[in-house]
Parts: structure tokens; sequence; C-alpha cells
């Protein structure tokens, strides 16, 4: 595993917006879980506890227009380009004042603007579409980078493979981040994968550099992104950085987890990625109360946007049928 | 003038649309430097370069995502799915990526590419490798549908789908590439979603797609000359947006219905236009609808084999005659 030392050349207020970014993930993603209980969240979630650090990260390293592809477990990389709470759970409320006004849910979060270009739901897909938003950029000359985040299961579908090959011939500026959280759903990835790391070791049949990191660190998360955005900007092609990581929570709202062994859980919370940076910024001198003041801001920002998603009516039915051609309706027929 | 084939029209429209639009990008296996397996993309790659036409793996979800990706982000891509029945290796994009993310992202992102698949029969290439997809396509909420029966068409609807600003699955007819047909000189670009009454008459509208419309024009003909039978003859062209206007006006002339599908039966488009003309302009029959497609079955390769049940001629005027008489 590659850089686990703090690298000392991290800005001090790159580093506080590192925490900011995954304090208020934490928050949000456990605020979710909350409003799902009260029965306000419908339909699926899926959480991101645990894997803060790898949104924040990647988000930090990004470059205004760079474009992010999430999966289904995208409220974290959607709320780190700076979309804001009450959007995100605005639309896992589906309430008119979510992301895109209950029409795509907690699955497919977007948002343009941030360049949150989709999340995207069905395993491997968006492999393949990272890199067209890819070649458009290197067709364009234009500089952005392309992130696709997806998990170990993810890496055993044929797209990831399809995907994998034709970034490399093109030498695409896309970056490929498997979030490894050992799990599929409800099955160890291992058990079903022919090689110890799911990402990695398969970037290598492609010729890209084999790049495992802890996932959990926020600080190494950020610096390989960083090194691979510098990579795709200067030509040099596509990177696969697998991050080994953990969920707190089960696959999806709907998942206690039974299947994971005794103590599994507890080993991995001794390494949840806020702790860590919480003891590193400490370490390196960050006063606690400017801690707390980022803990104490995004509580505030999350109860203010429940507050406000809590008093937002639902969609106004006629939405159900917009949107559906670039007319605006839905009709197909004269 | 030109007399062009079907397969130089392709490369005609897609050529019209590159030059005016540097936008505007072709992907798919084989299409470049071949010039395409039916070499339908045939000359592209010398006048625009690797840039603009790009070979691929063969790695259908990898083409098709890049086509979407690069049209979510400003790019006019034309994909190629060499033969149509390789959909089913990527469907995902055609059923849940390409029709659904402006429809979920609230009408944040747009999908404007175009798809072209080698679509169809009367090749004696088995069931593998000529089938109609066009029902499958057409079922998915969000994706245009096209299937020109002629090389004018082909290049006007080329390039109308090109410049739309939603998904669309052009379909061209492997069986219909060597076929010929005048093309005006310069510009020429159609409208999606309208059909073209290609022989006018009293006694029954006969409604036919792709391969199945010069096929209906030739059972027309047979149905005057030899039956007195007047049919009149309409090619949807586009079957989403479908233009049922033209549909009905015309039943409202002839008063009977067929339609000639070489699609299997079940779900074919012949049955949604049945059921829409039973709902709304079931006091024009004076009959009921008949449908002449395929049957039920995987296609058979050899050639006598396919013939019997892909709409002929024969069976087209069989059908007509029979059921006006009776
Ligand atoms: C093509 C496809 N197959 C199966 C599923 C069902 N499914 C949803 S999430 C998931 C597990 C994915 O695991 P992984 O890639 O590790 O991502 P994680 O959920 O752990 O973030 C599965 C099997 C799906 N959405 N799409
Ligand atoms: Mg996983």
């Amino acid at each position: 595993m590659k850089s686990a030392a703090p690298p000392a050349d991290i800005p001090a207020d790159t580093r506080l917006h590192l925490y900011h970014l995954q304090v208020l993930i934490r928050e949000a993603e456990q605020r979710a879980y909350d409003l799902f209980l009260e029965n306000l969240v419908k339909g699926t979630s899926h959480l991101s506890l645990g894997q803060e650090a790898i949104a924040a990260g990647f988000a930090a390293a990004m470059q205004p227009g760079d474009l992010s592809f999430c999966t289904y477990r995208g409220h974290a990389h959607t709320l780190a380009r700076g979309v804001s709470v009450e959007k995100v759970l605005g639309e896992l409320m589906y309430r008119d004042n979510g992301l895109m006004r209950g029409k795509g849910g907690s699955m497919h979060l977007t948002s343009v603007e941030h360049g949150v270009m989709g999340s995207y739901a069905i395993i491997g897909a968006h492999l393949c579409i990272a890199n067209g938003a890819a070649w458009r950029a290197q067709y364009r000359g234009e500089k952005d980078v392309s992130t696709c985040f997806f998990g170990d299961g993810t890496t055993n579908i044929g797209a990831f493979h399809e995907a994998l090959n034709f970034a490399a011939i093109w030498k695409l500026p896309v970056v490929f981040v498997c979030e490894n959280n050992l799990y599929m759903e409800y099955t160890l990835n291992a058990d079903v994968t022919a090689v110890e790391h799911p990402a990695a070791d398969r970037a290598a049949a492609y010729g890209l550099e084999r790049i495992v990191i802890d996932g959990n660190d926020a600080d190494a998360v950020y610096n390989a992104a960083k090194a691979a955005y510098a990579r795709a900007r200067a030509g040099e092609g596509p990177s696969m950085i697998e991050c080994l990581t953990y969920r707190h929570s089960g696959h999806s709202r709907a998942d206690p987890a039974k299947y994971r062994p005794a103590g599994e859980l507890e080993k991995w919370k001794k390494r949840d990625p806020l702790k860590i940076y919480r003891a590193r910024l400490e370490s390196l001198g960050v006063a606690a109360a400017k801690l707390t003041e980022i803990e104490q801001r995004a509580k505030a920002e999350v109860n203010a946007a429940t507050e406000a998603c809590r008093a937002a009516p639902p969609p106004p039915v006629d939405i159900a049928f917009t949107d559906v051609y670039a007319n605006g309706g839905a009709a197909w027929r004269n | 003038m030109a007399e062009l084939t079907y397969r130089d029209a392709v490369a005609r429209g897609i050529a019209q649309e590159m030059e005016r639009d540097p936008d505007v990008v072709c992907i798919g296996e084989d299409i470049a430097k071949a010039g395409g397996v039916f070499k339908a993309t045939w000359g592209l790659f010398d006048k625009f370069g690797a840039k603009r036409v790009c070979d691929t793996p063969i790695a259908e979800q990898a083409i098709l995502g890049a086509a979407m990706g690069a049209a979510m982000t400003g790019l006019k891509p034309v994909a190629e799915i060499m033969f149509a029945d390789f959909a089913a290796v990527c469907w995902d994009f055609f059923a849940n990526e390409f029709p659904k993310t402006r429809y979920m992202t609230n009408g944040q992102v747009g999908v404007p590419l175009v798809v072209r698949l080698g679509n169809g029969g009367a090749a004696r290439f088995g069931a593998q490798h000529s089938q109609s997809v066009e029902n499958w396509c057409m079922m998915i909420p969000g994706l245009k549908v096209v299937a020109p029966s002629s090389p004018v068409d082909v290049v006007g609807l080329m390039a109308a789908a090109i410049r739309d600003p939603d998904p669309v699955i052009f379909l061209e007819h492997k069986s219909l590439y060597a076929t010929k047909g005048p093309v005006p000189d310069g510009e020429i670009v159609d409208t999606l979603g309208t059909a073209k009454i290609l022989r006018t008459g009293r006694d029954a509208t006969i409604l036919a797609l792709a391969l199945m419309v010069p096929r209906a024009l030739a059972a027309a003909e047979e149905l005057k000359s030899k039956h007195g039978i007047d049919c009149e003859v309409i090619d949807l062209r586009s079957l989403v947006p479908l233009d049922t206007r033209t549909i009905l006006a015309s039943l409202g002339r002839t008063h009977r219905l067929f339609t000639v599908e070489e699609n299997p039966r079940l779900c074919g488009w012949g049955a949604e236009i049945v059921s829409i003309v039973a709902d709304e302009a079931f006091f024009d029959l004076d009959g009921p609808p008949v449908r002449i497609t395929t049957p039920h079955i995987p296609l058979p390769a050899a050639d006598n084999l396919e013939d019997v049940v892909l709409p002929s001629v024969s069976r087209i005027v069989e059908t007509v005659r029979r059921s006006l008489a009776s």
C-alpha cells in the first residue's frame, strides 16, 4: 500500500477543507439514515458512512470543471463537489426542493453545475460513460478530467474491462476510483474474485500502474488523486486507484449486514476516517476549537437542510410528464 | 441529382453533417480504415481523419458509453453497432442509460447521439445476424427510432437524427444497402416523425417500414394491375415519433388497414398502431385491421426457409386480396 505517512506538503487550509467535507458527509449520511427510520426517506438509499475520506480527497483535488461520475452510493461524492445538503436530502425525501425534484431519487444524484455528471445504478455502464466525457475533453483540447467512482464488486462485470482497455488505448484523461469496501451487496468480493486487489491487479493487465491506497486516510487519497489528475492533464492517460475502505452501515437501507464476521466492523471503526483525520490535524497543531467549529458548522447545515426539506412540498404531479424528450415533453406521436 | 446506393447515402448523410459541425464524430468497429463491414462509412476516414472517425475494439458497451459521455458533454457522436442483433450485448445503454438520463436528471443532461445499426433479414445470415430489432427500441420511452427505406431518406433522416437533441436509434436495413435511388445535390435535411405516402389509393392503406416498403409497393402494383385493388402505401420511416396523423387520415380515405412488419409477430409496431386505430378510428374501419408479419420464430438461415417466413410480395398480395374479398 502506498503513502501511509502524512505528507507535509498539503496546505493547511486544504486539510481543513478535507476535514470539513468528511464531517459534512458523515452528518448528512447519518441524517439520511435517521430520516429513513422516520419513514421520510422512501425507496432505497446507499450510504457512504466510513468511506468519506475518498469522496473528500478526490473532490478536494479536483479543479472546477472536472467531472464526477458516481454510483447509486453517490451522496458523498455529490456533497463533496459542493451540492447543498438541502438539495441532496430533498431528493432523498422526494420533495420539490430536491436536486432533481424527485425525478431521479437517491441513486441518480446529478448536478451539472457542480460537475456531478450523474449517479448510475446499473453496475459498469458509467465507467464507459466517463470515458466518453474524457474523449470529448481530449477531442476538444479541454483540460478537465473525468473521475469515475465505483465499488470492488464492479470490477467483475464486462463493462469494467471494456472501459479500462478503451481508456488505456486512447490515453483518455479519466481517473477510475475503486472504493474497495470488501463487499458487493452481501457477498465478500474476495470470495468471487480471481485476484487479491480487484481493481489494481486488473489495471496492471491493461498497462496501468498498480495503485492501492489507504482509502480511510484523506491525505493519502488527496495525494493519489493529485498525481492522477496531473498525469491526466499532461496527456499521460488514465489511472486506476484502488482505495481500501469499509462501509459502516449495510449495503442499502434494507441491509442489517448480518453477514459480517464478529469484530470486523469494530476493527474498521478504529480506523474511522474522521477519527484518523481529526487526530492528524490535532497532531499538526490545529486547535481543537477550530475542529469543533467545523463540526458545529456541518451539524448546523444538516439541521437547517433537514428543516427546509421537512417543510418542502412534494413535487407537482405534472413534472412526471416532462423532460422525456428535449422538447420538454413526453409525446411520442402526433 | 445523383443515383446513390443506400449504403453510399449513409456516408453522404454523415459527411454532410460532419462538414457543417465539428462536434460530429463517428465511432465503431471497423468503421474507419476499413470503411465499415457493410462499407456504409466508406470514405469518411479519408475525408475527416482518425480524430473524427474512430475504430474501436470489439466492445459494444465501451462504444456506446463513449458516445454517451461525449454526447452528454457536447459532442454529437454517431456510433455504429455492426449488426443490430448485437444491441443485446449493450442493451443497458438502449434501455437504461440513453433514454432515462434527461428525465432522471430533471432535464439537466441530454444525450444527443445517433446509434446506427445494420438491421433486418433477407441476407441469409441466420437467427443471430438477421433480426429486426425496431420493436426492442420502440418500447423504450426516451428513444427515437428511425428506419429509412430509400437513399434519399437515409441522407435526410441521418441529418435530422444527428441534429436531433435526443438519442436516435437509426436502423439501416442490411438488405437495402445495395439498392439505388435518386438523391438531389446539396444539403438535405428531413424531419423525424414524418411518414411518407409513397402511393395513393382508395381501397386500403398498407403501412410498411424499411425492407418491407419496396415489397409493399410491388404488392400494391400487382394488386392494382391483376386484381383492380387500389392501395395506398405509407412508409412510416420513423416509429418514434410516430406520425399517427398521416396514418389516421389515410384510413379515413381507404377504411382498411394492413401492416407489413418484418419483426417477429409479438408486440410488433403494427400491434401498437392497430391499437391506436381501434381507439381512435374504429368507425373508419370497414373491416378488421390485418397484420402481415414474420411469424413468432427465430429466423432460419436457409434462403428458401427465410423467404417463406419474411413477408413477401405474394403474401401481401394474397392477404390483401382475400381480406378485401371476404
Ligand atoms: C448490472 C447490475 N447487476 C447487479 C446490480 C445489483 N447491485 C447493486 S449494488 C451491487 C453491489 C455492488 O458492489 P460494489 O461494486 O462493491 O459497490 P458497493 O455497493 O460496495 O459500493 C449489486 C450487485 C446492479 N445494480 N447492476
Ligand atoms: Mg463494495
